[in-house]
């Protein structure tokens, strides 16, 4: 795609970017899931007075601390090579990522910072109800700060709020209300945190089954398994709600994301949906990217050869067009800087209105040939599949275990109680494949439409590109078995019940 | 009244600090990771890439590699 640049250095650094965040992603999760679930408990402590609540909370909140140490500041790393490794990105970008990655950085200190500690040193030492509020606080500073990296990661699929200085050759925001709130972000938000419950939530009901396997704690495991499924379950349902809003929004704004998950090459008018093979839901595909039965969602040759009628009447361009038109744009920043620095003021001028008048096919000056536009197809499809398939287990997985449970038969059902220890690493594979289809489905976009990867990395040495990736694979690998193993030791070892309890 | 707020909150964080037990294998491995991030990571293998030119030399730069890589 990019002569100048070699195709391999490319790819390492999407490697590399990739590798950081789903390692950042294996921890990020677990804290909000934990942190609503061990607020529901502390909160039934404060307002029964049960100390049995104390406990349980007391040790889920162990667990989250112990997730949250070894995970804090993983997500650093992602900053640190948007500065080396995607500088070109970096710069284009501006203010925008800027600042909702600044007001993250701010919240996350003096929230997390500031409640942990009450969370974690305050036991007997504040007031029950100033614990409560902390406890539930340290859970709103980690959501807080993951709204404005989703905010940030929203605007890259979505780019809004903002326009192009061909002066600083930066964006530049022009209305932070646009980004801030973009129906993208916050349909990225609820999406995403909600999946966060759940793998809070089949965490605990997990790991108190192990409990129950192994005949110890019944009570706390029970009780334990009764919160983290009312949470899971709820959240799973929620979680299919806001991905059914972020569907629509895809299918209008990224619908070569959805072509590439449902493999449709070539679409049309009431389209059914591809569960595997030739299995096959009729009218589902229309249904859910469009809310309309017989909805138009167009295939990758549709979007690539263009023609075909856009819901605001206007006609879909070819990829071919689009890339002229990028072409135009790319070529017009170049006059545009050239003028300006000589001091022609009026061919600048020009130059700017064909820059303007173009700028939002910019991206596609990069392209050489219409078949790059297509993202991993395959990969695409199949994480589809694992997010949607997992969700739907999940829902089925905490109404079976909520029945079980009330039906006070959960702890004589061995098979039910292994399924859920197992059910753990699946709640990480189908958060994991969610990433997986956003991200390689937007493929090759950095910025949809306005940067590709190529034209976003740094001109660096593919050799030390790879270099970084295997120090963050040993790196975070060696912080992944400390987890664990700090982890399991934590579990094994239970909860610690309070003296005297009533 | 102040003063002593202030005296009670550095207590309530020295005795937090003091009682822990697998906090301090926490805290140790928050140091050491931030140690290999900052004083390692960043320092040796990610620098800046524009790092030491001006603004208007990084706008120069970025506006250049963003025309060059479009036209080979």
């Amino acid at each position: 795609m990019f002569e100048h640049i070699d195709t391999s250095l490319i790819d390492w650094s999407r490697a590399q970017f990739a590798l950081t965040a789903m390692y950042h992603w294996l921890f990020v999760p677990l804290t909000l899931g934990l942190a609503v679930i061990m607020g529901l408990m502390e909160t039934f402590y404060v307002t029964t007075g049960k100390v049995f609540w104390k406990d349980t909370a007391r040790f889920w909140m162990k667990l989250f601390g112990i997730n949250f140490a070894v995970g804090v500041a993983t997500g650093l790393i992602l900053e640190f090579e948007f500065g080396t490794n995607w500088s070109n990105y970096s710069w284009f970008v501006g203010d925008i990522f800027g600042a909702p990655l600044a007001i993250e950085g701010i919240l996350a200190f003096f929230m997390e910072a500031t409640f942990i500690a009450v969370m974690f040193f305050g036991w007997n030492k504040v007031s029950k109800r100033f614990h409560l509020a902390s406890t539930w606080l340290t859970g709103l500073g980690a959501t807080i700060s993951a709204w404005w990296i989703l905010v940030a990661n929203a605007w890259m699929q979505h780019p809004v709020g903002m326009a192009f200085n061909p002066e600083t050759v930066r964006n530049e925001m022009v209305d932070f209300t646009a980004v801030a709130l973009s129906p993208m972000a916050v349909a990225k938000f609820f999406h995403t945190v909600l999946s966060c419950w759940i793998v809070g939530a089949v965490f605990v009901v997990g790991v108190s089954c192990w409990y129950l396997l192994r005949n110890r704690q019944k009570e706390f495991a029970l009780g334990s398994i009764k919160v983290g499924a009312s949470v899971g379950l709820f959240a799973a349902v929620a979680t299919a709600w806001t991905g059914d809003i972020s569907g629509v929004q895809v299918a209008k704004l990224q619908p070569m994301k959805i072509a590439a998950a449902e493999g449709l090459y070539n679409g049309g008018n009431g389209m059914p949906f591809t569960i595997v093979g030739d299995l096959k839901v009729p009218k589902m595909l229309s249904i859910l990217a469009t809310h309309d039965i017989e909805g138009y969602v167009p295939g990758i040759n549709n979007l690539l050869e263009g023609g075909y009628q856009l819901p605001d009447g206007t006609t879909a361009l070819s990829a071919e067009e689009k890339i002229k038109r990028g072409q135009i744009a790319i070529t017009a920043l170049d006059a545009f800087r050239k003028a300006h620095k000589a001091g022609d003021e009026t061919t600048a001028s020009t130059a700017r209105k064909t820059l303007d008048e173009n700028v939002e096919y910019f991206g596609y000056g990069y392209i050489k040939d219409p078949s790059h536009l297509v993202p991993n197809v395959e990969l695409t499809f199949w994480s589809f599949r694992i997010m949607v398939g997992l969700g739907g287990y999940f829902i089925l997985f905490f109404i079976i275990v909520l029945i079980m449970s009330k039906k006070e038969k959960l702890a004589y059902m061995r098979w039910l109680q292994q399924a859920a220890l197992w059910t753990i690493p699946l709640a990480y594979i189908g958060s994991q494949a969610g990433w997986v289809v956003a991200e390689v489905g937007r493929q090759p976009w950095a910025i949809q439409d306005m940067l590709p990867v190529g034209a976003a990395i740094s001109k660096l040495q593919t050799g030390s590109v790879q270099l970084t990736f295997f120090i963050f694979l040993i790196l975070f690998t060696v912080l992944l078995c400390a987890e664990t193993g700090i982890m399991l030791k934590a579990i094994k070892k239970g909860p610690e019940e309070t003296k005297n309890r009533k | 009244m102040s003063h002593s707020l202030l005296t009670r909150i550095w207590m309530f964080y020295r005795d937090g600090f003091r009682e822990m037990t697998l906090g301090r294998t926490l805290w140790a491995i928050i140091l050491i990771k931030l140690f290999i991030m900052f004083f390692i990571l960043k320092l040796f293998f990610f620098p800046s890439f524009l790092s030491g030119k001006t603004t208007e030399e990084k706008q120069q730069y970025v506006g250049e590699e963003l025309v060059e890589r479009a036209n080979p």
